[in-house]
């Protein structure tokens, strides 16, 4: 046996073992996925599955009565939560990134009194789970009046998003030489000038993952939303899911169902900002 | 085109002085290059130019207006940074019109200005790109275009060629000087490179410690250093300098006796330029030769006179050898005397009598000091 054949077998085995360990790797993250797909195209009340999720019986019967769900009097309740939650969470994601992009472009670019605190607060923020402040935004909101309002539950999902949103964009704009916009000023910009057309432009790609941080932690988010929202209509869809495994009787498969419909909107988000996440914008700019 | 005037410009950051009072005029269509140490204040001077920062005191005149405390876009200033600073989202053409646009300008003028820029700077096949799809050379062309596009009535340059390799840097350099003549554009150029300095400069400026040690014509400067920080830091290799003494006609020290007559006596630093020697039997100068660089057309001796570092350029055909002694004489209008705070002592007060010339004609380096 030559040493040409020897090196052959070697690495056949190693790509067979790596396969086969990526492929495990694989069915472990997707079996709990598969497990829900299978679910909600079940038939049944409680449908049973072996070991293999796959469905016995491939029914749309789950996902019908989630999505076409009605109230007594006729309307069409899902489509109204539905709308909550794209509302809501996309509220909070343009809150939080018009918010965010001046205050990190300040804390990025400028010194003044009072940054250090500014950082250190908003850090400090980001350290609590946001249920540890429940209590006391409930208080705050009921004296506003906002209590089971949606524009309420964004001003609660801000509080958090907003400090995250400003540390992302701030070393987005951190890692933009200050040539650039000087160059853009020379060039006969004002400052916001520069900013806006160098500065923007080129944190685009931040921008678009900033937005979609916050409005995935909107979308996902079901403590809050349960404390504050009492009615029905006002419910986002994480509060509806969870009511279908509610104290009486656990509906898995309409959960499993809402499961996936509330996953499509997101995947559908993540496809459309890939276009815009193309790193590397800032490559070739500056230096040789 | 314009004239710019800077007097008494003053800048710190924080406690720290940078720009101690300078002054500065630069006449209509003048290349003026400023050189001077890291860390100098080049740039800072340059960014208080362009606007970029005000300075603590002092005035900033442009074509006679007052334009001290004026933002940069009011300045008519065309920068080129050293980073080149392309803006990455847009593409060359765009980046060459976007202080036309900004300023609104006829597109029919944009499009034509783009294409006489391209066209100087061979653009061409270029404008469609973006600037991370250009190379190194290709992007400082497109920053000294943006620059150009707007015809500004001043260019500024940070050491814009001081990202490109050395062969690169000898052919953009004719090109800056080709373009100052073809704009007649007043330009202020900071640079560390000798070569650039010397043969770009209508007038050198050399900046040190916040001020200017000198200004005058590059050859003024390289021949009649007013500072023994100028002469060392003009010329490559350096000068070099030996402290001595001058008494009856004569300066001395430890390894060389020189004629030299003075007004003055006392201590005094001599500083040689390594190409001012030369090899004579009877010469005043006693070098111990360590090491050998041979260079083909010229050779390099270095070694120790008087204990103290020296360098000898000598002819191509001259190589000694490690630890050979040589005998070398450098002619009187060669030596530069400086008293113990630095200045200059006036070359006719020194030397106006001496031997003939040597042989050896001065040569430029082409290379950097910084
Ligand atoms: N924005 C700034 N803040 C604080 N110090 C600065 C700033 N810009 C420059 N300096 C300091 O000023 C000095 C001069 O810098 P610079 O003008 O860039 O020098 P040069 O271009 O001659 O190398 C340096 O010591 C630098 O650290
Ligand atoms: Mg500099």
């Amino acid at each position: 046996m030559s040493h040409h054949e020897s090196h052959e077998r070697v690495s056949v085995l190693q790509s067979v073992l790596s396969h086969a360990l990526l492929i495990g790797a694989v069915i472990f993250a997707l079996y709990p996925i598969l497990w829900v797909v299978a679910l909600a195209f079940s038939a049944g009340e409680s449908p049973e599955l072996g070991p293999v999720p796959v469905p016995d019986q491939f029914s749309m019967e789950h996902v019908e009565a989630v999505a076409m769900r009605r109230t007594d009097d006729g309307t069409w309740i899902f489509a109204l939560q539905l709308g909550n939650s794209l509302l809501i969470s996309i509220a909070t994601a343009l809150f939080a990134v018009a918010i965010a992009t001046p205050a990190a472009y300040a804390l990025s670019r400028f010194t003044f009194v009072g940054k250090k605190l500014t950082l250190g607060a908003m850090l400090a923020t980001q350290m609590f789970p946001g249920v540890a402040a429940a209590i006391p935004l409930y208080l705050l909101m009921d004296a506003l009046g906002l209590i089971d309002t949606r524009s309420g539950l964004v001003l609660v999902y801000a509080t958090s998003a907003v400090p995250f949103a400003i540390f992302q964009l701030r070393s987005a704009f951190d890692a933009i030489p200050k040539d650039l916009e000087e160059a853009a000023m020379v060039d006969g910009a004002t400052r916001f000038g520069a900013f806006r057309r160098v500065v923007l432009p080129t944190v685009r790609p931040s921008l678009a993952i900033t937005f979609l941080f916050a409005f995935m932690t909107a979308w996902n988010e079901f403590i809050l939303a349960a404390t504050f929202l009492n009615r029905e209509e006002n419910y986002t869809l994480p509060v509806v899911l969870q009511r279908y495994v509610g104290e009486h009787a656990a509906q898995w498969g309409h959960f499993a169902a809402g499961a996936i419909l509330v996953s499509v909107p997101v995947m559908a988000l993540f496809y459309w900002l890939q276009r815009n996440l193309v790193g590397g914008l800032t490559a070739g700019g500056v230096k040789g | 085109m314009a004239e710019l005037g800077l007097s008494g410009i003053r800048k710190g950051f924080g406690d720290t002085l940078i720009l101690k009072g300078v002054d500065l005029h630069v006449a209509d269509g003048q290349l003026v290059v400023l050189v001077g140490p890291s860390g100098c204040g080049k740039s800072t001077l340059l960014r208080t130019i362009a606007g970029l920062e005000l300075p603590d005191q002092g005035t900033i005149r442009i074509a006679g207006k007052d334009l001290t405390k004026a933002p940069p876009k009011d300045r008519d200033i065309g920068m080129v940074f050293q980073s080149y600073a392309l803006y990455p989202h847009l593409t060359v053409r765009d980046n060459l019109a976007f202080g036309l646009n900004l300023r609104k300008t006829d597109p029919s003028i944009v499009a034509k200005r783009i294409d006489e820029v391209a066209k100087m700077l061979g653009l061409g096949h270029l404008l469609d790109r973006f600037p991370r799809q250009l190379s190194g050379g290709q992007r400082q062309r497109v920053a000294m275009g943006r620059a150009i596009a707007r015809r500004p009535s001043i260019f500024l340059f940070d050491e814009p060629l001081s990202n490109l390799d050395a062969a690169l840097r000898a052919e953009v350099r004719v090109e800056i000087k080709r373009l100052h003549a073809e704009l007649a554009a007043t330009m202020v150029y900071v640079t560390h490179d000798q070569v650039e300095a010397m043969t770009l400069a209508d007038k050198l400026v050399v900046l040190n410690g916040g001020l200017v040690e000198q200004e005058g014509t590059p050859l003024e400067v390289y021949e009649r250093p007013k500072t023994k920080f100028v002469a060392g830091f003009l010329g490559s290799p350096a000068m070099n300098f030996l402290e001595g003494e001058v008494e009856g006609g004569r300066v001395r020290g430890e390894g060389f006796d020189l004629p030299a007559r003075a007004r003055t006596s006392g201590k005094v630093s001599v500083g040689i330029r390594p190409h001012d020697v030369y090899l004579a039997p009877e010469g005043g100068l006693t070098l111990d030769v360590e090491v050998v660089e041979a260079m083909g057309f010229e050779t390099y001796a270095h070694g120790k006179l008087g204990g103290v570092k020296f360098v000898a350029r000598l002819e191509g055909d001259h190589r000694p050898k490690p630890g050979e002694r040589l005998r070398l004489d450098v002619a009187a209008r060669h030596l530069h005397l400086f008293g113990p705070d630095g200045a200059r002592l006036a070359v006719e007060d020194v030397a106006s009598e001496g031997p003939a010339d040597g042989p050896a004609e001065k040569k430029l380096q082409a290379t950097e000091v910084s």
